[in-house]
């Protein structure tokens, strides 16, 4: 009898379905996976070093680089930490701010997520409707911190500034009419406000398109169901936070769980699945993205009734008013010490996190009294998950990987940091 | 939040009486506990059975180089190895910090406890040189194939040691001794900052404080 030996294939780096550039050696007997073995950190960066040489505010801009799908909710668990460490709190209109923001970029995660998830599995109208709904958020993001993706927005103590109370408009060209122009800029009239608001109402009906495509149809079941089953006990076992966790049945939730911000004046459920396979991570992310949007709606209503500091008033943390530094002896002071010293937090240690898009993303910060962090360590959800990958594979067909790998929402960027 | 966390601390103090006795200390509303390697493994086993505490989950491994660390001499040597873990039915959290030999850091694997534990103990491995003892597959993770040294540690230069770039007379990539050299635009600077003087007195880690924490616990 000829021995049979099992086959191994390299799958990736540069592979559109390895989101990004994962190498995973998998080993096959036929078509059925043994082994799946990840090889990351091809987009290793060193952040956790980078940031041991930077001061506390020029690292936010790295944050915004970790997950390149969900910046905003990253340089949240950074600037939360430090206002731990500094036992700073931050204005009300601030923390409603974040919020909003944080769901507006996990509106953003998740539309990506769905899209590419999709388009791996084979469904290419997906992809297009994702990225329509994407253009309105970023155009948020554009017009409250002047970049479309790596905003650097959120700063210890705040964020960086109000609302903006006109948006960006589209300009006529000889491609574009003045009058389809004008179609484009019809919702843009009024503030950041009113454009989120007329995006929240809007968007259910967009997340009833997705559903309609994708909940019922009998291609997208076949995929999905079954594939990759995790049960409650092995995801708390695997570390895994967020959705994943979700869909195995367990309502663990950090905003419930661990209210930070203003999230306990807000109400909005969590959606749980059953048996914890791909399908129900799909179901459990697009109910939140339906949560979300009720979030970001309550938040908008909240911001338009109620103006006030989006700021620390301690300008020893805090940047002064851009005229008081101009005017002012004390705020060109505080402006000098910020730009060739930053401010030092005081010695210690503290661990803070937020429920990302993708799941618990933790910063860990040793402190030794200096302006530069001693040690600072992320705690990336999709590290966590993307450990478990032999695991979910294993007994799996080869085009399982694929859905594998979508299901997990897995972005280097945080991975390899 | 710290009452609840002062209840817990002992809690984890009786539950891991039997073992050791534990240092533990609340900070910022969060629960330390330093253990002593030895005990690691045992610790972490009672950490998640034990009905009442129930780590179920582990968060994170985090391994720190002390070696440049000089406010406080509250560091007894160079390398520690940070865990933080999470309960999710119970919704607490503990971070349990063990301290390592300076020259040859190793410590018990914890991914017989956890599995989560597994990729978090290969990248401190590979970025601090950590050795975890009984880890089922202790390779690099997130540095190049080949890579030498462990780049989080304070001694390793910020630039790295080597650079790398297309040889066209060899037709290859060839890595060679990095040029650039590390340039310091603001100082790191540690002030003497007054406003937080009493705040850390009364509860940092300076060592008098532990002390007396320690006391009540016994008590």
């Amino acid at each position: 009898m000829s021995e049979i030996q099992n086959y191994t294939l390299n799958f990736g780096p540069q592979h559109p379905a390895a989101h990004g550039v994962l190498r995973l050696v998998l080993e096959l007997d036929g078509e059925v996976i043994q082994r799946a073995d990840p090889h990351v950190g091809l987009l290793h960066r060193g952040t956790e070093k980078l940031a041991e040489r930077r001061i506390y505010n020029q690292s936010i801009g790295y944050m915004d680089r970790l997950d390149y799908v969900s910046m905003m909710c990253n340089e949240h668990a950074y600037c939360m930490n430090i206002e731990k460490l500094l036992e700073i709190e931050v204005p009300e209109r601030a923390q409603y701010i974040r919020v909003m923001f944080d769901e507006i970029t996990r509106i953003l995660n998740h539309l990506m997520w769905l899209g590419t998830h999709a388009l791996d599995v084979g469904a290419m109208t997906m992809f297009l409707y994702c990225f329509r709904e994407r253009e309105d958020l970023m155009d948020a993001y554009e017009a409250v911190s002047g970049a479309r993706m790596h905003a650097s927005y959120y700063r210890p103590g705040g964020v960086y500034r109000d609302l903006p109370n006109s948006m960006p408009q589209y300009e006529a060209s000889q491609w574009h009419s003045q009058s389809e122009v004008n179609e484009q800029n019809k919702n843009r009239q009024g503030s950041l406000l009113d454009f989120l608001k007329d995006f929240t109402n809007r968007f259910e009906g967009y997340v009833d398109e997705y559903e309609t495509l994708l909940t019922d149809n009998r291609i997208w079941k076949q995929r999905t169901v079954d594939i990759g089953c995790v049960t409650a006990d092995e995801a708390k076992d695997l570390g895994f936070t967020g959705p994943m966790i979700r869909a195995s049945g367990v309502a663990w939730d950090l905003r419930k769980m661990e209210p930070y911000e203003v999230y306990d004046k807000i109400d909005f459920d969590i959606p749980v699945g059953t048996n914890g396979d791909s399908y129900d991570r799909y179901v459990v992310r697009v109910e939140e993205m339906r949560q979300s949007n009720r979030i970001i709606s309550q938040c908008i209503d909240w911001l338009q009734d109620n103006p006030g500091p989006v700021m620390h008033e301690d300008h020893k943390i805090t940047m002064p008013e851009r005229m008081d530094m101009k005017e002012d002896m004390e705020g060109l002071i505080h402006h000098f010490k910020h730009f060739t010293e930053g401010y030092g937090v005081p010695e210690g240690e503290a661990y803070c996190a937020v429920e990302h898009p993708k799941g618990e993303f933790g910063t860990y910060i040793v402190s030794d009294g200096a302006n530069k962090p001693y040690r600072l360590k992320i705690r990336a959800p999709g590290f966590a998950h993307l450990a478990a990958i032999n695991f979910l594979t294993e007994g799996h067909m080869l085009a399982d990987v694929v859905t594998v790998i979508g299901t997990l929402d897995i972005v280097f960027g945080e991975i390899d940091r | 939040m710290s009452q609840y966390y002062s209840e817990l601390s002992d809690k984890v103090t009786n539950a891991l009486a039997e073992i050791e006795s534990v240092q533990a200390t609340v900070a910022y509303g969060e629960l330390t506990i330093e253990v002593s390697k030895e005990n690691l493994l045992q610790i972490c086993q009672t950490l998640r059975d034990n009905q009442e505490l129930a780590f179920d989950t582990i968060i994170d491994i985090c391994g720190v180089d002390y070696s440049t660390y000089e406010c406080s001499k509250s560091h007894t040597s160079r390398f520690a190895s940070v865990y933080h873990l999470l309960s999710v039915k119970n919704n607490h959290r503990i971070r349990v910090r063990t301290w390592l030999d300076d020259d040859f850091p190793v410590v018990d694997s914890v991914v017989s406890v956890w599995n989560g534990a597994n990729w978090f103990e290969r990248e401190s491995f590979d970025l601090l040189g950590i050795l975890y003892s009984g880890h089922p597959d202790l390779r690099r993770i997130l540095t190049d194939y080949g890579f030498i040294g462990h780049p989080l540690r304070k001694d390793f230069p910020m630039v790295g040691q080597v650079e790398m770039r297309y040889d066209a007379n060899k037709q290859r990539v060839i890595y060679e001794p990095v040029t650039l050299e590390e340039r310091v635009t603001i100082p790191r600077i540690i002030r003497d900052d007054n406003r937080y003087a009493e705040r850390l007195s009364n509860k940092g880690p300076s060592s008098g404080d532990e002390d007396s924490n320690s006391q009540g616990e016994s008590a």
